[in-house]
């Protein structure tokens, strides 16, 4: 065997960072999207106004920040808020939504599937009905093929 | 409307002839089969082999007669139909990766190549030389051209790509003709001057600027004001030329959608993996985009009466009492549809459409268009099996 076979430290290059037709994506600024506003949110559900909670949670989505945190922030916000609803509003509360608030929910249910907690899969499988029947298989293949997401 | 099974093999794309009497396809080989009408039936004419890759583009130029096909094998050849029979002509694209889709010029002095190596080649023949060449449009392509359409001009061409863009480039070859015209899309058109790009970051709240998938088809109107294309996303956008261009795009609630044609100045028909064609209907005084209808065969009437005994069979068999469930296909194509193209009337008052897809099968389409005078386009009449549209 030739001496180069000793060392397996070549295994662990990643030859795609030196490809120089690398595809890398625009770049879209926004540094300053911090997501929901947590004190509204949380103020919205305490007061039992849960379709302007769901409003607020929806709005200002972390898409093209960076920072994790923020992201992850706002996944566990808007998991409160939708385990917050009652089973029979879920309904009303989807079809309160315009098409674009239908694909962002969905983003945010698929996101919530990855990381799954006590009951959110229930909660969120119910969203997931309702925003399926509202949105169409559109909104999902758009959550599937978004560059950017939540 | 008809519908014939030509393989059960996907055809990877087909051409008509002028006088639609005979088409070319790729059955899913490295082979272009062409068929010729015989009645109501469809006999095999002539088979093209030359190709050492899968044909992933065929188009039959009208006037000229002749044939460029493209290849997975990264060659393109030009046909030409000499005492009976298909000669080859061999067109050098100087590219290392497949070739993924070929036009004729509207003028049919020149063709474009879409190719996996980020590039388009514009082809045209050389008189001195007597073969054909090709110069190739490279900035700012980063990735596979899947879809090409020509404007009328001859000059302008839409290009829609792996990187999630769809272009307009100017494909002005000085050797073969004279300077255009300006256009709303611009008005100067040096070659490879990039006229037009799309949005497409995916950002979610942006009804404008493309979207976040593979521009899968482009197609110009008649008049070549107005560019249609169709994403990954399941998005179908709109863009019209000039000063105050404008895009306008619709996310639909099917399945992305693969190719896309127009057959008005203002309806768009599309298709794609739900396997039925589907009509959009662009506003452009309100600057919409509308989701027009389903085409497709009407589903069958509901059951007569069902016996108690297939009831429990049905219940056994698929959990649920009725014999059809929703997720049977009742549309005419069997398999996603992957290429459409327009038979009759053109692209601004067409009357036939055809649609080939990947379970081997071709349909073909009748549009009835009636234009009551003055009336807006406010209803849609499916009757079977054509399609009436008042505008």
């Amino acid at each position: 065997m030739s001496k180069n076979t000793v060392s397996a430290r070549f295994r662990r290059v990643d030859v795609d960072e030196y490809d120089e037709n690398k595809f890398v994506d625009e770049e879209d600024g926004a540094e300053n999207q911090l997501g929901p506003d947590e004190a509204e949110v949380d103020s919205l559900i305490r007061q039992g106004n849960l379709m302007e909670a769901l409003h607020a949670v929806l709005k200002n989505p972390p898409i093209n920040t960076k920072n994790q945190n923020v992201k992850d922030r706002a996944e566990g916000l808007v998991l409160k808020v939708l385990s917050a609803f009652k089973s029979s509003d879920i309904e009303k509360g989807v079809q309160s939504l315009d098409k674009n608030g239908v694909d962002l929910l969905m983003k945010y249910i698929y996101k919530g599937f990855e990381r799954p907690s006590e009951n959110s899969s229930a909660v969120l499988l119910q969203w997931h009905e309702k925003a399926l029947a509202a949105g169409g298989v559109g909104s999902i293949v758009r959550v599937l093929t978004a560059r950017k997401t939540v | 409307m008809a519908y014939h099974s030509f393989l059960l093999e996907p055809i990877s794309c087909h051409a008509w002839n002028k006088d639609r009497t005979q088409i070319a396809l790729c059955p899913n080989n490295h082979d272009v089969h062409i068929y010729k009408k015989d009645g109501t039936k469809w006999t095999k004419i002539h088979e093209l082999k030359e190709h050492n890759g899968q044909v992933t583009g065929i188009d039959w130029a009208p006037d000229s007669n002749r044939i460029v096909t493209c290849g997975a094998d990264r060659n393109a050849y030009v046909w030409t139909l000499k005492e009976g029979s298909w000669k080859p002509t061999l067109v050098i694209l100087r590219i290392n990766r497949a070739a993924r889709c070929v036009k004729w010029s509207p003028k049919e002095n020149k063709f474009a190549v879409g190719s996996g190596s980020r590039l388009i080649s514009i082809c045209y023949f050389e008189q001195e030389n007597d073969w054909w060449v090709c110069k190739h449009i490279k900035k700012p392509i980063r990735s596979t051209i899947l879809s090409l359409d020509w404007h009328p001009n001859n000059v302008l061409l839409a290009a829609g790509s792996c990187d999630f863009k769809c272009r307009v480039f100017s494909a002005y070859i000085k050797e073969v003709e004279e300077k255009p015209g300006p256009t709303p899309w611009g008005s100067k058109m040096p070659f490879g001057e990039m006229l037009f790009e799309s949005g497409g970051s995916g950002a979610v709240g942006q009804s404008s600027g493309g979207g976040g998938g593979w521009v899968h088809s482009v197609c110009f109107s008649h008049s070549g004001n107005r560019l249609a294309w169709t994403s990954h996303d399941s998005t179908v956008s709109v863009a019209e030329g000039g000063k105050t261009g404008t895009v306008t795009s619709l996310s639909s609630e099917t399945l992305p959608l693969l190719c896309v044609t127009f057959i008005t100045e203002s309806s768009i028909v599309a298709a794609g993996h739900d396997c039925y064609p589907v009509l959009f209907v662009y506003d452009s005084a309100k600057g919409s985009l509308t989701f027009g209808g389903k085409l497709d065969v009407p589903k069958q009437a509901a059951q007569k009466g069902i016996s108690a005994r297939e009831r429990f069979q049905n219940l056994d068999r698929r959990a649920s009492e009725t014999q059809s469930t929703e997720k049977d296909l009742n549309t005419l194509h069997k398999n996603s549809i992957s290429q459409i193209s327009v038979m009759e009337g053109g692209r601004n008052q067409c009357t036939k459409f055809c649609t080939t897809g990947m379970d081997g099968g071709m349909g073909i389409w009748d549009v009835k268009l009636s234009f009551a005078l003055g009336k807006k386009i406010t209803q849609l009449f499916k009757v079977m099996p054509s399609l009436n549209i008042c505008g």
